[in-house]
């Protein structure tokens, strides 16, 4: 099965991902080759589904945008591996917000990695993954000053030997 | 998210993009790229369907620490198994996102 990439997308968005080619200035092959077998590999997650932890973290930043709708809040949050869904709150005004609340595993899933650790299947996961929420502003400015330098060296801190990233 | 991806993978860490969108993720060059065609906001599969969940976290894996060479993909060959014009309503927001309520006011 070849995936139709654009069937769930409104007709009238379509121009505005078909065609476009690389992003400006990232047009060359990057590669970190994968050096362990995936059995002694620590893994994390990614999502940019605008999950937070509602009792301590802030929410994304939907006023601002909504202020200024070609801006999305550039920042990201830790979500520690043992976190439980009922703690997650989700801020992402592009998508319909109830799937991903009634299971935060469609977007981000923390225990179904953790079944594969029990398993024996994959070696271990970092113990914070990583949330952000996937409006930009289009030259993702703060995610390529800021946010994506963070992450990395977060994920490193933590030992991540390989990261699962997932759109909203 | 192919673009973080990059960024991430350039620092280090390998990386995997699990898209609904996977023909964009390529003509943005991302590593690796596992394709779903489902709604957007359900890139692992339906709520509370573990074993469906499962099927896309183990390709992930296995594209993941895998792949041998820049720009793989791999298609999941899973059918949603909701209908397509209900699928389609339900993913979207209840209200415009509000740069589709600038656009939609610009026309």
């Amino acid at each position: 099965m070849v995936v139709d990439s654009y069937r769930f997308l409104p007709r009238s968005f379509r121009p505005l991902y078909e065609g476009r080619g690389a992003f400006p200035g990232e047009e060359e092959p990057v590669w970190t080759h994968f050096a362990k077998r995936l059995a002694d590999s620590r893994i994390a997650l990614l999502t940019s589904a605008g999950i937070y932890l509602n009792a301590s973290q802030p929410s994304f930043d939907l006023d601002s945008e909504r202020a200024r709708p070609e801006w999305g809040d550039p920042t990201w949050r830790s979500i520690p591996a043992t976190a439980r869904p009922a703690e997650f709150a989700v801020a992402h005004l592009h998508i319909n917000d109830e799937d991903v609340l009634a299971d935060p595993e469609i977007a981000l899933p923390m225990r179904g990695l953790h079944q594969l650790v029990d398993e024996g299947l994959v070696g271990g996961t970092v113990p914070n993954h990583v949330a952000v929420m996937g409006y930009q502003d289009r030259r993702l400015t703060d995610w390529h000053r800021t946010t994506a330098g963070e992450i990395a060296t977060y994920l490193r801190e933590q030992g991540a030997d390989g990261l699962i990233l997932a759109p909203a | 998210m192919p673009v973080l991806a990059r960024w991430i993978e350039a620092a280090g860490i390998p990386t995997v993009v699990v898209t609904m969108m996977p023909a964009v993720a390529e003509e943005r060059r991302t590593p690796r790229i596992v394709g779903v065609e489902f709604p957007f906001g359900h890139a692992f599969g339906m709520p509370n369907d573990r074993a469906m969940q499962r099927r896309v976290l183990e390709l992930a894996l296995r594209v993941l620490a895998g792949a041998s060479a820049f720009g793989t993909r791999v298609d999941l060959d899973v059918e949603w198994p909701v209908p397509l014009r209900e699928a389609y309503r339900a993913w979207q927001p209840k209200e415009p996102s509000p740069i589709v309520k600038k656009m939609l006011q610009s026309r």
